[in-house]
This record gives C-alpha cells, sequence and structure tokens, in this order.
C-alpha cells in the first residue's frame, strides 16, 4: 500500500529525513517512535504533502503511484488522512460544512455522486456513535475554541468519515487525559479493517497499550535505525532512547 | 514559507472581473458636461415639476462652492466633471405596460446578469425594479403592492404622481449641501426608487432593484427615497453589476430612509461595480451617501452591505437615531483585490433616549488592494443611555494590501456604554494546508474560509442574496476558474 525508498526532505538547507525505507501493507499497524527533533512529524507532513518541506531524494508509492508529484488535496483524494498534531482552527466554517465538503470532494475523485444532507447526516450520526464524540463538537466552527483532548477526538472523528486507507497519526496521543486517550484509541480499533492501515507516531509506549502495532520503528536522526515487534516499545519505555542515542549517535 | 504562500494566494486572487461585456442599444443622451444649462435640460426632459428644478439648481449652487473630501484613506485621481454625460436614457416605446415592451436587448442583458424580470420572480416572492442606466424600464407588481398601499416606482415616477411625498422627504436625511457627492447627486440625479409604505402596514414581499452602468462615459446618479410609516415593515434589496470599461466611472448615488414610530427599515446591497483590471486599470468610483433617519420612537434601520466591485469606494451607511428606544445597525463585507481602494464604514449618531447601535464590520483585503473601515459613534448631551457595540474584523491575504481601521468616538453624555471591538487575522498557510489534507483544493479552501469568516454578515441577507453574495466573494478572490 505504502512504499517509502530512501527518502531525503530538507526545510530551508536543514536536512531532516535522511534515508527512510519503510513498507505498509494492508490490514497492518506501524509505530513509529523516537526521541524529539528525530523527523517523526516531519515525515507525516511530507506524506501529506506539506510544501514546507522539499523532498531532495527518494521516492513514495501510494496505491502504485508516485505520490510525490501528487498536490496535497490528491494524496487525500487517493486515501491518505493525516491526524494532525496540532488541529487547526477554522473560525466561522461549521464542521458540517467543512466534512462535507471533504466527502463530496473525496467521493468526486471517485467519480460518486455527491452525497445528500440528509444521506450526511444520517452518516455523521453513524460515525459519531462509532467514535463516541459529542454530538456538540459537530455543531461548532472546525475545532474554534475546541479543547486540547477534543480537537484530537475531533480528528479521529474525521478519520471515521472518510474512511481513508491510510492514516497517519502524528502524535495523537500528546497532551491526551486518559479517558481521551482511550476514546481515541477505541475509534482507531473500530475503524481499522484488512483493507485499510495506520502508521502511528509517537513519543510514548502508552497509546501503543490501547492500539497493539504489528511493528514498531525507531527514528532517529532522519533514519529508522531499528525495526521490531510491540516488544521494542517496551523496551525503549523502560530503557528510554538513551541507548539508542548512543548506539546511532551522530559522530 | 512566506513565499509559496504568497504564491498560493496570488493565483487565487488574480481573478478577472466576470460580468464585463456591454450591450448595444440606442442611447438618447445629452453633451458631456455640467451647468444651470444642463440641469435645466436634465428636468425637462424628465418632465418634473418646478420644486424640482429649484431643488436641483440650489444644490448645484452649493456644490460649486465645494471641494473634493481629501480625508479619506484613499488615492482618488482627479475628476474631469465637464467630461461626464449627466443624462442618458435608452431610447424605446415611451411607454411600457408589459413584459413585451422591453427592449429585448435589455432583457438579455438583465438575463446574462441573472436577473430574472419575468414572472418567475412573483413566486420567488420578490418584486424588481429595475434600473438601467437613467430611466426605469419595467416595474413588475406594482399593482400587487397598490393593494396594500405600498408604492414602489421609479423616483421620476414619484415627483410626478406623488410630489408631496417627495417635496416633504427628499433631503430631509440627506441634504443637498450634505457634501461634496450628495450635492452633485441632488443636483444631476437621473433616477432611483421611491418606496413609501403607509402605516400598520408590513410588505409582503422583498423589495428589489438592480442597477447597472451601462452607457460609455455616463455618470450613473440614483437616488433612493424609502418612507416606512408609524408601525410598518420594508425588507429593500439593492444589487448590482456593471460592464467591464476601461475609462473611470462616477457613481454617486444617495439613499435615504425614514422610519417613523415602531417602523422598520432593513436595507441589503450586494455591490459589484467593475473594479479594473489587474493592473488597477479602469473601473467605477463609487461615492455613496447613504443615511437612514429613525426619526419616531422604537423605529429601526438595518444596513447590510456585500462590497465587493468599484475602483474606489467611499461609503458610509449611517443611522440618526433621533427617536427614543430607536436602533440602528450595520453589517459589512468589504473585499478589496487588485488595487481596489476601499474606505468604508458607518456612522452612528444617537440623538434619542434608549437609543442602541451595532456595528460589524468585515474586511477582507487581498492582492495590491487598501481597505479602511472608517466609523463614528456620536452620543449627544440628550442621549441618555445609549448603547452601541462595534466589532471590526480584517483578514489579509498576501503581504502586499492593507487593513485600516479608524474608529471615532464622540460621547457627551456619561451613561453611554460603547464598545469596539478589532481584529486582525491572515489567511494561514497551516489553514490551507489543513482543507488541502482533507481533499479541499485551495480555491475551495479560501473560499470555504472566507465565507466563514463573514458568515455573521451573510447571515443578515434574504437568503437568495446570501447565496448570490457567497458566490461573488469566492468569484471575486479566485484566479482561472470559469
Amino acid at each position: 500500500m505504502l512504499s517509502i525508498k530512501n527518502l531525503h526532505a530538507k526545510i530551508e538547507d536543514k536536512e531532516i529525513l535522511r534515508g527512510i525505507d519503510l513498507k505498509v501493507k494492508p490490514g497492518e499497524v506501524h509505530a513509529i517512535m523516537g526521541p524529539n527533533g528525530s523527523g517523526k512529524s516531519t515525515l507525516a507532513s511530507v506524506l501529506a504533502g506539506n510544501e514546507m518541506f522539499e523532498v531532495s531524494e527518494g521516492e513514495v508509492q501510494f496505491n502504485g503511484k508516485d505520490i510525490l508529484e501528487m498536490a496535497p488535496e490528491d494524496r487525500a483524494r487517493e486515501g491518505l488522512f493525516l491526524s494532525f498534531q496540532y488541529p487547526v482552527e477554522i473560525p466561522g466554517v461549521s464542521m458540517v460544512n467543512f466534512l462535507r465538503t471533504s466527502i463530496n470532494e473525496l467521493r468526486k475523485y471517485r467519480e460518486e455522486k455527491p452525497l445528500s444532507a440528509s444521506e450526511f447526516l444520517k452518516l455523521m450520526r453513524e460515525k459519531k456513535n462509532l467514535v463516541d464524540i459529542d454530538s456538540d463538537l459537530t455543531n461548532r466552527s472546525v475545532n474554534e475554541g475546541f479543547s486540547g483532548g477534543e480537537k484530537k477526538k475531533n480528528e479521529i472523528f474525521q478519520m471515521a468519515m472518510l474512511e481513508p486507507k491510510l492514516s497517519i497519526l502524528d502524535e495523537t496521543d500528546s497532551g491526551l487525559d486518559i479517558d481521551a486517550l482511550r476514546v481515541v484509541a477505541n475509534g482507531v480499533n473500530k475503524l481499522k479493517r484488512p483493507d485499510n492501515a495506520t502508521v502511528l507516531i509517537t513519543h510514548y509506549q502508552r497509546l501503543l497499550e490501547y492500539i497493539v502495532p504489528d511493528y514498531v520503528h525507531v527514528l532517529y536522526h532522519g533514519r529508522i535505525v531499528k525495526t521490531g515487534g510491540k516488544e521494542l516499545a517496551h523496551e525503549l519505555e523502560a530503557n528510554g532512547y538513551d541507548w539508542i542515542k548512543k548506539e546511532f549517535g551522530d559522530k | 514559507m512566506a513565499t509559496e504562500q504568497d504564491k498560493i494566494l496570488e493565483e487565487v486572487t488574480k481573478g478577472e472581473y466576470k460580468y464585463g461585456f456591454y450591450t448595444d442599444i440606442e442611447m438618447d443622451m445629452l453633451p458631456k458636461g455640467l451647468s444651470e444649462e444642463v440641469i435645466k435640460e436634465i428636468s425637462k426632459r424628465k418632465g418634473e415639476p418646478e420644486f424640482m428644478l429649484e431643488y436641483r439648481l440650489e444644490a448645484y449652487r452649493n456644490w460649486l462652492k465645494m471641494e473634493t473630501p481629501d480625508w479619506a484613506h484613499l488615492n482618488i485621481p482627479e475628476i474631469d466633471f465637464q467630461d461626464i454625460i449627466y443624462y442618458a436614457a435608452p431610447k424605446s416605446k415611451p411607454k411600457l405596460d408589459s413584459m413585451d415592451d422591453v427592449d429585448p436587448e435589455l432583457k438579455a442583458t438583465f438575463d446574462k446578469l441573472g436577473i430574472p424580470l419575468e414572472e418567475q420572480k412573483q413566486l420567488a416572492g420578490v418584486a424588481v425594479d429595475a434600473v438601467m442606466d437613467s430611466v426605469s424600464v419595467k416595474t413588475t407588481f406594482r399593482e400587487t403592492l397598490a393593494e396594500k398601499g405600498i408604492i414602489f416606482c421609479s423616483i421620476s415616477d414619484a415627483i410626478k404622481e406623488y410630489p408631496d411625498l417627495v417635496k416633504k422627504h427628499l433631503g430631509s436625511v440627506v441634504p443637498p449641501n450634505d457634501n461634496y457627492f450628495a450635492a452633485l447627486n441632488s443636483a444631476v440625479f437621473s433616477d432611483g426608487s421611491f418606496v413609501y409604505i403607509p402605516k400598520g402596514v408590513r410588505s409582503p414581499v422583498e423589495l428589489s432593484t438592480y442597477f447597472r452602468i451601462n452607457a460609455m462615459n455616463t455618470g450613473q446618479f440614483e437616488r433612493t427615497l424609502i418612507v416606512a410609516e408609524d408601525d410598518s415593515y420594508v425588507s429593500y434589496l439593492e444589487g448590482c453589476t456593471a460592464p467591464q470599461r476601461d475609462e473611470n466611472q462616477l457613481h454617486a448615488a444617495i439613499v435615504e430612509i425614514v422610519a417613523m414610530e415602531r417602523a422598520e427599515v432593513k436595507y441589503s446591497t450586494v455591490q459589484n461595480w467593475y473594479p479594473g483590471d489587474k493592473d488597477g486599470k479602469g473601473g467605477i468610483y463609487n461615492f455613496v451617501t447613504k443615511r437612514g433617519l429613525c426619526k419616531g420612537d422604537y423605529s429601526k434601520i438595518s444596513w447590510t452591505q456585500v462590497e465587493t466591485g468599484s475602483a474606489i469606494t467611499w461609503k458610509y451607511p449611517s443611522c440618526v437615531l433621533m427617536g427614543d428606544h430607536s436602533s440602528g445597525e450595520f453589517y459589512s463585507v468589504a473585499l478589496t483585490n487588485n488595487h481596489q481602494q476601499a474606505d468604508t464604514g458607518t456612522k452612528m449618531i444617537h440623538l434619542g433616549k434608549n437609543t442602541k447601535s451595532l456595528v460589524v464590520s468585515k474586511g477582507i483585503s487581498a492582492g495590491k488592494s487598501q481597505n479602511s473601515y472608517r466609523g463614528l459613534v456620536k452620543v449627544s448631551k440628550r442621549a441618555e443611555n445609549a448603547r452601541n457595540f462595534s466589532q471590526c474584523d480584517s483578514l489579509l491575504m498576501g503581504d502586499k494590501c492593507g487593513a485600516h481601521t479608524f474608529p471615532y468616538l464622540e460621547i457627551n453624555n456619561n451613561s453611554a456604554k460603547v464598545e469596539h471591538e478589532a481584529t486582525t487575522s491572515k489567511i494561514g498557510e497551516d489553514q490551507i494546508f489543513y482543507c488541502n489534507q482533507r481533499g479541499i483544493d485551495t480555491e475551495s479552501a479560501v473560499g470555504l474560509i472566507v465565507n466563514g469568516y463573514v458568515k455573521e454578515v451573510i447571515n443578515q441577507l434574504p437568503m437568495e442574496f446570501a447565496v448570490e453574495a457567497q458566490k461573488l466573494l469566492e468569484i471575486s478572490l479566485e484566479g482561472s476558474v470559469g
């Protein structure tokens, strides 16, 4: 589904990603862990097409298509979803209007008819129950005045609505209390299907108690330095990142 | 980073005017220039009573002594008033009793603009008085309205048919010597609309007028007068688009509203005169004086405007709150792009006791435009317990445009409570990227964000107008999409 080969990316003249290789197959959950500044969020941004970053080398195939040449909206329409670390507020734009525009853009791309207002509201009710989100949130403007936890729940709700093939969750667990964390994790687990995949980007192991990954990758200095099963996450939790830094630190 | 954003915004904001076409209709016009003789000729051709001619001449003599105002944050090129045609009427059959009498070309123009003059309008619940250049061409529903005693006709007809009403109210809110452009309008106004709502009558339909500048080099001097008697209600819509033209055209209109006891008048405008091209060439100069007088106790006047057009906009729809407990509202969206300049806002003059006013102004600046809000809140000595709340927001797109806020307060009574809030924001690259990541392209994202930003104002517009206004905002900002 996703195949990243030797991906290099920089911001201004600073190289952040220095040769990432990663393969994600349908049905899999991957966790990408690493200390602050290792390039985790940059990887998420680059995959989503944020033009702040310049890709200097490498290739990324998604569903067999080269997505590095695609506009961010086309990547989204192909089924790539990014749950933002810091979801943006858009005052005055209602969640309903925003999501309906979004869904219908995705449908248009797949040459499907747009959802009518009633179909849309029905779908929204269904998904609201699925991810256990307060009705109140969807009646407000996009993320406006939401608490940190509400913003993250709202990202998962959008993910439920848009049914992406590949979801990248960028630090979705940061700043969440245990209840919100559980809601988010439950949402992700319920949305898991054999034909979609999830990439969790996280600093802590905590989220992985609720969402069990098939693979754990450690990102350090812009490279994946270690890959393992879920036990790798436990190791990181117990020993911290220092041993990684020691072993793979730049000379 | 910044350059990337600029590039995106530049692309979305370089759209050109979509309504630039020109109708070829034979015109009956006076030669260029302004003098007492020209004014006498206008009055004569319009078959006006003596009092109108005197009114015009007095205004003209006042105007000669006045000077172009220069206090606005605008760069106004010198206007040669002798190079303007002050009267132009489409040559058509003298009397128009039904749709069949309307010039087919004129009808086609209105169709192109999406103005349904046809009877379908009746179903939509809108009566239309279409003004093309100077002479009113067609009035629908006059009879339906007449049953309720409502008068809705061209100001020219009103001057002839209801001279007493006109004489009583014309200039009572905006006197002929009020300001430079008001004096000019009072001297040479060609046509416009007259609305009279009798005591206790609520207008069953929204009244609307579409204006359109169409003759080369023709100054357009509209005059509108709305009188709402005790306990009456009317909602009036004005909307306009003008054809693309290279030479600058002057537009100096006056709208006067009088609201008696417990009367309520809502006046909504969507303004889309030709703004000039991308390089700032051409475009309409729009100098408008709009003022409402809340004469009776508990009366209410509400202005809503969506301004997207004109090269220069100079416009301050105001409320004079004379009656006790009267209230005034001003909701405004002013969008400027490319080289447009707008200096717009309102004046809320509190004279009566317990008067209230509300101002919600949303400016959007893109391209190299300059957008200013200028507002005055004045509370007179005897206006006990006056209340005002003003909210002025500016949205910037790119870094070559400017947004300015000039609030003025003159408070002469200690019991007054006046609040002013102002914000300035930019459409963020992060907001656009967020939308992109949800499959929404940049142009639609800008439209979505802008429409969200102006929602408070758009919600004040009647339904069909709100949709039109939203489209207009998107069109005014979009780049290549046809």
